[in-house]
């Protein structure tokens, strides 16, 4: 037993953390989990719960998988993926069922779709299959930080601008809607979040401008 | 004139590298080629230059659009006294409906050209003259009635994410002006449908709703305006798109000229013709409840924006399809997806900005398929060429 023990935030599992919220982002970068981005955006609350799903799913998910990844035969290893995402999931959505009925009854099937993102068989199969438990749980937390924030930025607008609304409340005074003011029905319409997300990919690479690809 | 270009060349080194205004050299540049054809020349390559350029082009566009605008402004004016049920003189309907038509014009100017040379300032491109004609679109396909922040809002949305995301004037793959027009009918779709947008100040007992409009309530057929009202314009809609008459004046002016191409408007007027004639044939056995379905195939041509579409829209050179044969395929398609479009989903009765914003889509794609198949054809006459040498 030779090898000093890693520290356990040391600079390189910081980066597990911090790469997937700007450099590595889910969303914007390798262009994972738009379908929910899209879905659940319309307003913050829902977005937010979303968020949280994923990333329990995401973070226990690693683990369950880095820690069965010895004993995982490679043939059958996204059958053994699916059958603990599927696992997690369902326990997600009957957490939720239990304890946030109406954002529950909102989200509806997307949390059952959870199964199909693609950034949790994404993370499985490019990270946790290869990689020891305390990285992975690592990983899968900032990937899960990385869509999660964009899905609340997106739904930040959404419900702003679609609904007058932040969080359920009505934010803009009902003196502009006299003034003759009126909430963007286009904003409620998927089309938009992807435009919106559109936007944030343009920001992002006007500001770092090693983002931008090659054509 | 020449005082004019005496002091363009006198401000001129300011915005010249090294000047005090270098900052500003693209907007300088802008009124400048507006004002003067630019003399620049050649320096390799080809040094054949046609005169017209692109602001002369987008100038003869404004031109063809101007009778269908005059007419939509004292369309707005009489629209509106008719349902007041007060006499009123020729001026007294222009100007009625300048007032209104007017300050959507300069909105849609002063935020499109502004958005354009903030733009081209921070990427230190030369202004392009691309907004001008959308500028003067935009009012022409909007209710009379549109909130002024509604256009301002439609216009900047057309804009940046129609155009300068792809890249500017001559990148961008959707129609601005229909951009615009898209955002607007699904972001303020009480604004911009139903039966009380469509004449300005409108009085409330009266019906104000568009033939096609009318339509959609299934009322009867002999309740639509005279086909001579419809086509001449005398009829609640959209400001420039009423008269199918001065449209044509203007597709006359661009045919002429040669900047508009006939190709794309007569099959576009072709493509709608041909189906909607064979769904009024088989209407009444497939479907006579359809208003939409059994009406004469003429109908389509003048009512709603198809006509404005066809002739201004359909034929923007930057969205349309570039190969001759492709134009013949992308117009056909636009009039088709637009009768289909109104026949089939009652939601959406005019179909034609959304066919045509589709066909804007697939263009380059059907350019494709006529380029290579062109290459094809080629090789195989090479080949047979060769063949019978050997």
């Amino acid at each position: 037993m030779s090898d000093r023990r890693e520290p356990l935030f040391s600079a390189k599992n910081r980066k597990l953390l911090t790469a997937p919220l700007s450099k590595e982002n889910p969303i914007t970068i390798q262009v994972l989990g738009i379908c929910s981005a899209l879905a659940v955006t319309v307003k913050l609350e829902p977005a937010f719960v979303m968020a949280l799903s994923v990333t329990a799913v995401l973070a226990v998910g690693n683990v369950v998988i880095s820690l069965l990844r010895k004993t995982i035969a490679p043939r059958i290893r996204i059958i053994v993926q699916l059958v603990v995402i599927a696992a997690l999931v369902i326990l997600v959505d009957q957490v939720l069922k239990a304890f946030v009925y109406d954002v529950s009854k909102q989200l509806s099937v997307f949390v059952g779709l959870i199964i199909t993102n693609c950034i949790i068989m994404g993370r499985f199969e490019a990270f946790a299959m290869s990689n020891k438990v305390w990285p992975s749980f690592l990983d899968g937390l900032g990937n899960a930080a990385g869509y999660g924030w964009i899905l609340i930025v997106v739904a930040f607008f959404r419900e702003l601008l679609g609904s007058g609304t932040i969080w359920g409340y009505k934010v803009i005074p009902q003196g502009f809607y006299d003034f003759g003011y009126k909430d963007n029905g286009l904003m409620i319409l998927p089309p938009m979040a992807l435009i919106v997300v559109g936007i944030i990919i343009w920001v992002q690479r006007n500001k770092d401008k090693e983002l931008i690809e090659e054509n | 004139m020449s005082a004019l270009r005496a002091l363009v060349d006198k401000i001129k080194p300011q915005f010249e590298k090294g000047g005090r205004l270098e900052y500003l050299h693209s907007t300088f540049e802008a009124f400048e080629s507006f004002l003067f054809v630019p003399n620049t020349t050649t320096r390799h390559g080809s040094h054949i230059r046609d005169y017209i350029d692109m602001k002369r082009t987008m100038s003869v566009v404004v031109l063809a659009l101007v009778p269908a605008l005059l007419f939509g402004m004292w369309n707005v004016g009489y629209q509106h006294f008719l349902s007041h049920g007060e006499a009123s003189t020729l001026w007294q309907n222009f100007w009625f409906g300048f007032g209104k038509v007017f300050p959507i014009l300069v909105v849609s100017y002063v935020v499109g050209l502004g958005i354009e040379f903030i733009f081209a300032q921070i990427r230190g491109h030369e202004v392009n003259e691309g907004f001008l004609v959308s500028g003067i679109l935009i009012p022409l396909i909007v209710p009379p009635d549109t909130p002024l922040w509604m256009v301002a809002i439609a216009t900047a949305f057309a804009v940046v994410i129609g155009k300068e995301v792809f890249g500017g004037t001559g990148m961008n793959i959707l129609n601005p002006a229909l951009t615009a027009r898209a955002f607007l009918f699904f972001a303020y779709p009480q604004d911009m449908s139903g039966d009380k947008v469509w004449i300005a100040d409108k009085a409330d007992a009266f019906s104000g709703a568009t033939p096609l409009g009318d339509l959609l309530v299934n009322e009867p057929l002999s309740s639509l305006p005279s086909i001579s009202d419809m086509f001449w314009g005398f009829i609640p809609g959209s400001v420039g798109e009423t008269s199918t008459f001065l449209i044509l004046v203007g597709a006359v002016i661009l045919i002429i000229t040669g900047i508009g191409s006939w190709r794309i408007m007569l099959s576009v007027f072709l493509g709608g013709f041909g189906l909607a004639t064979l769904f009024w044939a088989i209407g009444p056995y497939v479907a006579p409840d359809n208003v939409y379905m059994n009406l004469p195939p003429y109908f389509h041509m003048i009512m709603g924006g198809f006509a404005f579409g066809a002739v201004f829209m359909a034929t923007d050179p930057v969205t349309a399809s570039q190969t001759s044969r492709g134009k013949w395929y992308y117009g056909i398609l636009i009039g088709v997806m637009a009768v289909l479009i109104r026949v089939l989903n009652p939601a959406y009765p005019e179909g034609m900005m959304l066919a045509i914003l589709l066909m804007n889509v697939f263009a380059p794609l059907i350019d494709h398929y006529v380029v290579e198949a062109n290459i094809k054809k080629r090789k195989k006459r090479a080949k047979s060429a060769q063949l019978a040498t050997v």
